[in-house]
Order: C-alpha cells, then structure tokens, then sequence
C-alpha cells in the first residue's frame, strides 16, 4: 500500500464521520438515524488508520479476500439503513393517514357547531 | 356511508336515492380526496361530506366513516359505492340481517340480479372466496363486495384496526372481523352496472389484482389477530 492510498483511506473515513457528526450537531439528523452512518463511518477508520484490522477479521470470518470483506458488510449497512427507512416510511404514513381523518372529522364537527350557533342566533 | 374518490358524476344520483329508499338514515359521504365536484354534488343532495385533505384509498375513507360512526352513538354502518353499482334499496336487508351478524357481506353472484366478471378477476375472486370462507366459517361467494353492514362490535373494531392498504378494504378487513370472532354472513343483493366512472377490465390489471390479492390475503393471514376485548381495554 502507498503512503497516498493510506493517507487517501483515513481521509475519506474522516471525512463520513464529520459529515455525519456535523449533521447531528445541527439536529438536521436525529441519533436513532445516524447509529448506522457512525458505525459505519468507525469502521472505515478503523480499517484506514490499522490496514491489518482488515486481514485479521477476514481470517477470522474465513473470507479468503479481504476486499470482499468491506464489501460484505458496506452492502450489509446499506441493506439495514434502507429497511430502517422503510419502517420509519410505514410509521410516518399512518400517522399522516390518522391526522388526515382527524382534520377530516373535525371539519365535520365544525360544520355542525357552526349550523347550531347560527341557528341559535337566529332564534335569539 | 359512501367513500367517494372523482364520483360526481354519480355520488348525487346516489345520495338522493339513499334518502328516498331509506328515510330517516344519516348519510355520510367522505370524499378520498377527490380534485371534481363531487362535494358540490354530494352536498346538493343534502348528504354529509367528510372532506379528506388527500387520497387515502378506500381503507382510510372506510375508517373516518368508522370513526364518525363511534363518535356519535351510530350502532350500525353501511357502505354503498358512490359509483351507483349498488341499490341502496338492499341495505334493509343487509341491517336485518345484523341481527343475528357483526358483519354482512352484499353478495354479488348469490343469485339477484345480473352481474358477472371473467378472467384472471373471476379466478381470484374464486381463489379468494374459498381460502375466505373457510377463515370466516361460513360461505361466502363475494369476498370483494363494497356493499357492506357493520354492527356494533364490528363498528368498534373497525374504527381502530381498518386497514388501509390496497385491497385491505375487502379482503384484511374480512380477516381481521374473523380473527376478532365477529360472526359473518353474506346475502344475496342486485347489482347494477355503475351509473358513471370506467370499471377496470384490463387483462394485465386483472392478473396484477390476482397477484395483490393474493399477497394481501397471505399477510393478512400472517399478521397478529387482533381481538375485540382488547380494543375494549384500550378504548
């Protein structure tokens, strides 16, 4: 390895992390979504700053490349956020579903209140 | 209860009818978003419009109608398709039939009138029908009827726990009142052709409502049965 592609390697690891950090700084991303993105982003420098990390666990986990490695879990991260996302979706559009029937029934409400006050206006 | 979604042509016709067939009945209309006139329409035959700020679907639609039902002191709920396709005459039957029932399907092909389908929609509701039946311990024959009655108990559980995904209207809603030991039954009513709106008869459309009935029928089987002593409990 040379000393650009390391350097190039611990870089773009801090580069996820502070992007991600800087984004929770600001509340433009809550804790619960940015778990996975500092996982991964840790990882990443961990791998960068000790190359032989990835060797090791990729004996470890009996991957003869250890590429196929950082592969197997970058797809695994993407996979986990991406269902994340999907329940999160889910949850968010049955909210949005009750809220609309509520705003629904309560206009109903209000058309009904209105009628009696100026019924009762009226009478008076 | 009509759910209306782009009707205006017909919801009117139907709204008039409902109040001359049936005196002295709340007709409640609620509109799926709809971007027509059919609020105009509906508010002109003197129906109540529950006005949804987007499309639900039908599900959603169902359950402001549940909702509204609960909130003030309805016992029983019957759904009528704006579109015309059902004789609001039938549904003094469907509401005696609640008697002895939580729930009572109008039946399209239980010999009234003349309605038919072909193709992969006939095989599905065939399909369905059988797997349905066998769910709800009593023969059913149109498992995809729109025209239905809800009593008390299946108001209450339909308020909460109607569900709002495609087909749901029909097939998980029926899942759900079976697993909740709502007792179910179907009678025979008439059906005409819809007074306004296209129906869909594509050949790709129709295998794809196969396949998504299909779907929506095994999730529904797999999802948590939900029981009416527990939504006592949490009410």
């Amino acid at each position: 390895m040379t000393i650009a592609s390391y350097i190039f390697g611990v870089f773009s690891a801090l580069l996820t992390l502070g992007v991600v950090i800087e984004m929770l700084r600001r509340r433009r991303l809550r804790e619960r979504h940015a778990v996975w993105w500092l996982v991964a982003g840790t990882l990443a420098l961990i791998i960068g700053v000790f190359p032989t990390t990835l060797i090791w666990a990729a004996n470890l986990v009996g991957v003869a490349i250890p590429l196929n490695l950082v592969f197997f879990v970058s797809l695994a991260v993407l996979f986990l956020v991406c269902i994340q996302h999907s329940t999160e979706l889910t949850a968010l559009e049955a909210k949005t579903q009750a809220l609309a029937e509520t705003a629904a029934l309560q206009e109903l409400r209000i058309e009904a209140l209105e009628v009696q006050l100026r019924q009762s206006h009226s009478a008076s | 209860m009509l759910p209306a979604f782009n009707e205006e042509e017909s919801v009117r016709k139907v709204v008039l009818e409902v109040f001359a067939k049936l005196p002295g009945v709340t007709c409640l209309v609620v509109n799926d978003g709809s971007r027509d006139a059919t609020i105009a329409e509906a508010v002109c035959a003197g129906a109540l419009v529950a006005r949804l700020p987007f499309n639900l679907g039908v599900g959603g639609a169902m359950r402001v109608g549940f909702r509204y039902a609960l909130d003030h002191g309805f016992d029983n709920v019957v759904q009528v398709d704006s579109d015309g396709q059902h004789d609001p005459a039938g549904v003094v039957a469907l509401v005696a039939a609640l008697d002895s029932a939580d729930l009572v399907l109008g039946a399209r092909f239980a010999g009234e009138g003349d309605y038919s389908v072909s193709g992969p929609r006939k095989w599905a509701m065939v399909l369905l029908s059988s797997f349905l039946s066998r769910t709800a311990h009593t023969r059913l024959t149109d498992t995809t009827s729109g025209f239905r009655a809800s009593g008390p108990r299946a108001v209450r559980l339909f308020a909460e726990h109607y569900p709002a995904e495609y087909l749901g209207d029909t097939i998980e809603s029926l899942v759900i009142a079976a697993r909740a030991k709502c007792v179910i039954v179907q009678v025979p009513v008439a059906m005409r052709p819809r007074a306004g709106g296209v129906p869909s008869h594509h050949p790709i459309k129709a295998a794809a409502y196969l396949g998504r009935a299909c779907l929506a029928l095994v999730f529904a089987l797999m999802r948590p049965p939900v029981t009416l002593a527990e939504i006592t409990e949490s009410a």
